[in-house]
């Protein structure tokens, strides 16, 4: 199977869109000709024609609106914000309108779009290159909001995103754009290609919205992540030697409620991590989502481990990202409760 | 610098206020038919000053006069006059049904009725509008049933949106009638993708924007004309002035600019402005910008320049900010009796008549209300189901949304 990088694997998601269905168009800020600035749309403008793949002006609620008019008309758009940073100019032309849409007009109109955003830290990105504004969307009944953490699941959940009948919020960590990521930020990075979940079918192939998966199994405490802090969790695992079960969310909202109350309910205690601040993060979510389904198996507080509650900060990267340490450390005293 | 004074922040304000005399003087009326209609393909540059003009065709005896004149045959004029009285008699009966608490809302469109009613007639079956809450006159003017939007105020067990919407916020893709949103802009850039979309396609089908002048203060106005300028979509960007934004008069919107179809040069858009209180005027102008988007010639924008009369919706009281009369001394009139005068001068109408029409036209929307009253108003009647509140927020109801309908007991 060939191996492919997150970019690459996204890249191949719209090829394999497109070429499927003439009625996925993808737009955005540098996203025709050049091909955008993380190379995810490469290719595409010459292979389908400036009117299926095209620049944009510098306007993400043009963007986002101009995709929602589209998807009226019975297009499925697959539109890019630079960053997830600059997705705020947008978020009324989301909020009020993509994800109201169908329900507003009882399904006369609907809004298949998705909106892709590279998202989280660990890139020294600073305040506005950084951001993790998942809970943003988690909030808003009518969105979908999918976090890949691999080009497998990128990809195969990319298709089964701009294939949803329902707008999605595409978060993809630019961080694992070319390597896995750990958070071990000393030690060298591997490439996608020294990395089983760099195989990618060439094809089309979907992973399902709504379904978390086990990326490791264990049975002394569940860690709940998605993104980046897959990997960080799985670092923290072998650092401690605590066997922990890591659960993948992939998606966050519909989320897989029936996965992980079954891997707190064996193992009885609970650790939430993500990059996002720790304030009304996902995370206050989700500990509250186990609190109520699995109070009777805990036999330790939830604890989260996020990003502080500051602005996302540029020379003290690695005293805000939740690395290795600190989510090992969060692991051990939830052992010790 | 010695001589520099302190600033001093400008704020505009309407020249009358309440208990001042109203007065209308500084807006500048052509004479009916002075404005020259160019040809569909005329060079943008060529008609800048069309932005700055108002195109008139009914003068002050009720003649079509001019180059925009001729629009409409005998029997198109006759049916807007009815399109308008129409949309009168539907406000003045949902307005009172307000009062009387079948509803909790309403907005009238009173001497707007040009506007969206002619409009709707330039029109052809597929295109799309993305309305305002102000332009109901497409649905009256398209033949949407009225039951249904007396369905959709009253939020009964008919109503096509199930109660979800506040009232007036209507849908139907049927008639070409995009879902209303409370949040004012947002429809003006989606007019514009729906209209690349037509475009990417090759299709033949084109959309319009509509906005009031208090929203052209949203960024999604100049996200809209960015985009329909890059991508020359064939979209038609109306702009409704009724001089009014609730108590904000229009030119805290419009600022230093001399109007707002100006505001479409600086994007190389061919601007117009418009008596939007002339039925004739308002037909030709749209169907002038239709034909420029079908022929793939790309975006008008289209400002039509007229007076909100009535409140600016149930929870509003207009005497708090304006004068009382001003809506007498607008010069533009009154859409409906200008083109009932113009029938006349025609020999197509008389006040007799006009009478006689109007008591059928009542009928009309009284026999719509009763039938409307047999599925229920707000507080009595039949209601849409609990378990509609959760159906449709996405295709498939996810599990999250199940539990809670279950906790709801339905």
């Amino acid at each position: 199977m060939p191996r492919m990088t997150m970019i690459e694997a996204i890249r191949s998601a719209m090829d394999v869109s497109m070429g499927r269905d003439d009625d996925v168009v993808v737009f955005g800020e540098d996203v025709g000709y050049f091909g955008g600035v993380f190379r995810c749309t490469a290719g595409l403008q010459q292979k389908y024609g400036k009117t299926r793949c095209f620049d944009a002006p510098i306007s993400e609620l043009g963007i986002v609106g101009a995709a929602i008019g589209m998807a009226a008309y019975g297009l499925k758009p697959c539109v890019e914000v630079q960053f997830a940073d600059y997705v705020y100019p947008a978020y009324d032309q989301i909020v009020s309108e993509a994800a109201r849409i169908r329900y507003r007009s009882n399904g006369g109109f609907t809004c298949p779009i998705v909106v892709r955003m590279p998202t989280g830290g660990g890139i020294f990105g600073g305040q506005t290159h950084s951001q993790s504004p998942e809970a943003l969307f988690t909030h808003v009944s009518g969105l979908k909001v999918v976090v890949p953490s691999n080009p497998h699941d990128a990809k195969g959940l990319l298709i089964a995103a701009i294939e949803d009948p329902d707008p999605v919020i595409f978060l993809e960590p630019k961080r694992l754009y070319n390597g896995p990521f750990d958070g071990h930020h000393d030690k060298p990075v591997t490439p996608w290609s020294k990395h089983p979940l760099g195989e990618v079918p060439d094809g089309h192939y979907t992973v399902p919205l709504g379904k978390a998966e086990l990326r490791r199994e264990g049975s002394a405490l569940t860690v709940l992540a998605y993104g980046t802090m897959t990997f960080v969790a799985e670092a923290a695992a072998a650092d401690t030697g605590i066997d922990a079960e890591i659960i993948d969310l992939k998606t966050l909202l519909p989320l897989d409620l029936d996965t992980i109350t079954a891997s707190v309910k064996k193992t009885g205690r609970c650790v939430v991590v993500h990059e996002a601040t720790l304030t009304s993060g996902f995370g206050a979510e989700l500990a509250a989502l186990v609190q109520k389904h699995c109070f009777y198996s805990l036999e330790a507080p939830i604890t989260r481990v996020t990003g502080w509650d500051t602005p996302y900060p540029h020379a003290q990267e690695w005293d805000y990202f939740p690395g290795p340490a600190r989510v090992g450390r969060a692991l051990r005293e939830t052992m010790e409760a | 610098m010695p001589d520099v004074q302190p600033l001093q922040l400008h704020v505009p304000e309407p020249e009358v206020r309440p208990g001042d005399q109203p007065d209308f003087s500084n807006v500048k009326i052509p004479q009916a038919g002075s404005v020259e209609r160019p040809p569909v393909d005329v060079d943008p540059k060529e008609i800048r000053d069309l932005a700055y003009s108002i195109i008139r065709v009914l003068n002050r005896k009720g003649e079509a006069v001019g180059s925009w004149a001729g629009s409409l045959s005998d029997e198109a004029l006759r049916d807007g006059l009815k399109d308008m009285m129409t949309l009168r008699a539907f406000d003045a009966r949902m307005q009172t049904a307000q009062r009387q608490g079948k509803t909790s809302f309403y907005m009238q469109h009173m001497g707007e009725e040009a506007v969206s009613c002619a409009f709707r007639k330039a029109m052809e079956p597929g295109d799309m509008n993305f309305p305002t809450y102000r332009q109901a006159g497409l649905l009256i003017a398209g033949g949407y049933p009225m039951v249904e939007m007396m369905n959709q105020i009253y939020s009964n067990e008919a109503d096509p949106l199930k109660g979800r919407q506040l009232p007036i916020m209507y849908s139907s893709k049927e008639h070409g009638f995009f879902s209303i949103s409370g949040n004012l802009g947002t429809q003006f850039i989606q007019a514009v993708g729906w209209a690349m979309a037509s475009a990417i396609k090759n299709d033949t089908k084109i959309a319009a924007g509509w906005i009031g002048d208090g929203s052209t203060a949203e960024s999604d106005f100049h996200a809209a004309l960015v985009f329909a300028s890059t991508y020359r979509a064939p979209v038609v960007l109306n702009i409704v002035n009724n001089q009014w934004a609730i108590s904000t008069f229009q030119g805290i919107a419009r600022g230093g600019s001399g109007t707002f179809a100006a505001r479409g040069l600086g994007f190389g858009i061919p601007s117009l402005r418009v008596d939007g209180n002339d039925y004739l005027a308002v037909h030709a102008v749209a169907k002038w910008a239709a034909e420029r988007a079908r022929r793939n010639l790309g975006p008008t924008l289209i400002e039509y320049v007229t007076y909100r009369v009535g409140a600016h919706s149930t929870s509003d009281d207009p005497s708090a900010y304006r004068a009382k009369t001003e809506s007498d001394a607008w010069p533009l009139g009154d859409p409906v009796i200008r083109l009932k005068n113009h029938l006349i001068v025609k020999g197509l109408w008389s006040d007799d008549r006009h009478k006689q029409a109007e008591a059928e036209v009542l009928d009309g929307v009284i026999q719509a209300q009763k039938e409307a009253e047999k599925h229920g108003t707000l507080h009595s009647g039949g209601k849409p189901s609990t378990r509609d509140m959760f159906e449709g927020v996405y295709e498939t109801m996810p599990p999250h949304l199940r539990r809670q309908r279950q906790e709801a007991g339905v």
